[in-house]
């Protein structure tokens, strides 16, 4: 057998991860020991993971810190949610889906583009804060949405119902603040997960290519990468957009597991932004296999903790401020170093320590 | 009766509704004005950690909500003076700040922007689960601090209420009192000298983390006067009442250039004004999709927000 490199072996082990994982999932939920609670987190979970490594993207390869990684979500849950229930009855299950996760994917990812033609040439603090802006947007704006369906087509507004000027046989498919209602639950755990392998795929392949490259060299130096050549605003664009179309799947997966999706300040407004950002961070900023992770114990921890009842978010709260404290301050950091430091001294043994 | 009376009477009816539609512009931009002003405060707070700690604070709306409580249960379970309440909650939050800072801003100095961020996110998700904790997830009714009644003019066609003056004039004493004791103190002094330069500042002998912490304490102060008067404008509180304001003082803060004292005040005007008009005029659903699209803008055209100065990048 060839001998694998590095990045690949790295990779696989994130792949293998994810596979071992859908195997106990899905054992576990069909040997029927698993509680409904833990049951009804299985998608949002594979859609929280989905958005941390999309996130990542953003945050850790490209290095622009963004705010607004919910609104991208959202735009891919509304558009395919909608589409789902406008063709509910004329497309068999599987397909209708599938079009759908494609559908959620290219809207977002187009909104992706046209928030970053202006929000990239911003840098720093301003660009989280328009991430930020644009986000709670979009959510405000399907807030203000109402989309009707009768025999002459499709009707907008963005007052009120009676605007629509419908025939009165028609139907609602958006109704403002009360959103869509009605969507077919066609999320899965096991669709969740495939999508996540998916997404790993891009993701992991996408940093190991040329356009990987350049992106991280964009990061590190853009002026530098600029004088050998590369179009900074090209890939920053496509890092920005296939960010975004990723996080338009997930959303594709978290509108699909609820029978009526509205767009809340709790869902897709900019506490859900930071809330991914948050695994990000804790999983390390740049590493997708722990921004995986880190999503995973952080969506379970609450639940975890859900016997101390009202102290669990505090608790949340204080271990993620523990947590930073402990990853980040000089303390910590020196703590951390003489534990590493001890552990390589018993594994090279003292003679070689000497020297 | 000829056509010209129809005329005359078609266009003083014209005129009549007009002026009321005046008198109702004026009344929304009055409000615009102290709804601009509460946000003022707090951008304040917010742009002068971020131009001396280079962090934002995401806890800073968080610390409104505090300030509403602390004034809240004085008033009511205590029996306070109003005037005494909000004293208290001032003292209240300054303490608050400053331990806050040097419990989990302070070990981080050195670390990335972004760790300070999502510590400061770990913070206020603390307050608000801990305020949650002790008065519970229900709103409650917020007894307004102002016993005063308010002026009525253009013979009582433009009511402005007591509130709204009392903001407007609080916003204007601190914006003046703050800018004189940055120009005239000692400590004043040395918070710019911070801003500008942190390790230069170090070698002339400044204290930095004493400056940083009188800015959080002068910043948390602002929030609970803020705290107060927003509730006293909209009398509900309950845990998560202070961090849309938070985020739209920020929004503030940039839009005037973040760091900037004057930028502060006009961004959080300028944002009240757009708030209130866009409600009353455009749609109540789309107002804040409308303060954060005009926030985009002024960024698009100038990138570092109204009062920002540009900073030259070097290779």
């Amino acid at each position: 057998m060839k001998k694998l490199s590095k990045t690949t072996k790295s990779n696989f082990i994130t792949y293998g991860i994810v596979v071992a994982a859908l195997i106990v999932g899905q054992v576990w939920a069909n040997s029927g020991s698993m509680s409904s609670l833990l049951k009804g987190l299985l998608v949002p979970l594979c859609a929280y993971m989905i958005l941390a490594v999309s996130l990542n993207l953003t945050v850790g390869i490209l290095g622009e810190l963004s705010l607004g990684h919910a609104g991208f979500m959202c735009v891919g849950a509304f558009s395919s949610a909608l589409f789902s229930k406008m063709t509910m009855d004329s497309l068999p299950e599987g397909v209708r889906f599938l079009i759908a996760i494609l559908i959620g994917a290219l809207v977002a990812g187009i909104f992706g583009i046209l928030i970053g033609i202006p929000v990239l040439r911003l840098r720093g603090d301003y660009l989280a804060i328009v991430t930020l802006a644009f986000g709670e947007i979009i959510k405000n704006v399907i807030n203000a949405i109402y989309v009707g369906k009768d025999a002459n087509g499709l009707h907008f507004s963005l007052k009120s119902v009676t605007e629509l000027n419908m025939d009165p046989e028609g139907t609602i498919l958006i109704n403002g603040p009360q959103g869509i209602s009605g969507t077919p639950k066609d999320s899965s755990f096991l669709a969740g997960m495939i999508l996540l392998l998916i997404a790993l795929i891009i993701i992991l392949n996408l940093i190991n290519s040329r356009a990987g490259r350049a992106i991280m060299s964009i990061r590190d130096n853009r002026i530098a990468a600029e004088s050998v050549g590369i179009n900074v605003t090209k890939y920053k664009m496509m890092a920005f957009s296939i960010s975004a179309a990723l996080a338009g799947v997930a959303g594709v997966l978290y509108a699909h597991n609820l029978s009526s999706l509205v767009a809340s300040p709790k869902n897709f407004g900019y506490n859900m932004s930071i809330m991914i950002l948050v695994f990000v961070v804790l999983g390390g900023i740049g590493n997708i296999r722990g921004s995986m992770i880190a999503a995973f114990i952080l969506t379970l921890l609450p639940e975890m903790l859900r016997g101390l009842s009202d102290y669990r978010m505090l608790i949340y709260a204080i271990v993620l401020i523990v947590m930073m404290l402990f990853n980040w301050s000089a303390g910590g950091r020196r703590f951390k170093e003489r534990v590493a430091e001890k552990f390589r001294g018993m594994r090279k043994g003292p003679a070689k320590e000497a020297k | 009766m000829s056509l010209k009376d129809f005329g005359g009477t078609r266009f003083s009816v014209y005129k009549k509704r007009s002026e009321g539609e005046q008198m109702s512009f004026i009344s929304y931009l009055i409000n615009g004005i102290s709804l601009g002003s509460v946000y003022a405060i707090i951008a304040l707070g917010y742009t002068m950690v971020y131009g001396i700690a280079k962090m934002l604070n995401f806890a800073h709306g968080d610390v409104i909500m505090v300030g509403g409580f602390v004034t809240f249960t004085a008033m009511t379970s205590a029996g306070m003076h109003p005037l005494a309440a909000v004293l208290l909650s001032a003292v209240a939050c300054t303490v608050l700040g400053v331990v806050i800072e040097r419990i989990a801003y302070k070990p981080l100095r050195s670390a990335s922007p972004l760790a300070v961020l999502i510590t400061a996110i770990g913070v206020s998700y603390f307050l608000q689960n801990l305020a949650l904790l002790i008065f519970g997830a229900d709103t409650k009714t917020f007894q307004s601090v102002i016993s005063f009644d308010g002026i009525s003019l253009a013979g009582g066609q433009l009511k402005i209420s007591g509130v709204t003056l009392v903001t407007i004039a609080a916003c204007i004493i601190i914006v003046v009192g703050l800018t004189l004791f940055i120009r005239r103190t000692k400590a004043g002094q040395a918070m710019l000298a911070v801003s500008e330069d942190r390790g230069a500042a170090q070698l002339m002998g400044i204290n930095v983390n004493g400056t940083i912490a009188l800015t959080f304490a002068i910043g948390s102060a602002l929030a609970a006067i803020a705290g107060v008067l927003l509730c006293s404008a909209y009398p509900s509180l309950n845990p998560y009442t202070g961090s849309m304001p938070g985020i739209k003082a920020f929004v503030a803060a940039v839009f005037g250039g973040i760091g900037s004292i004057p930028g502060a005040m006009l961004g959080g005007i300028l944002l009240g004004i757009i708030e209130i008009l866009a409600k009353a005029y455009i749609s109540s659903q789309l107002a804040d999709a409308i303060v954060f699209a005009v926030l985009i803008v002024v960024l698009l055209v100038k990138p570092t927000g109204i009062f920002g100065k540009k900073i030259q990048e070097k290779v």
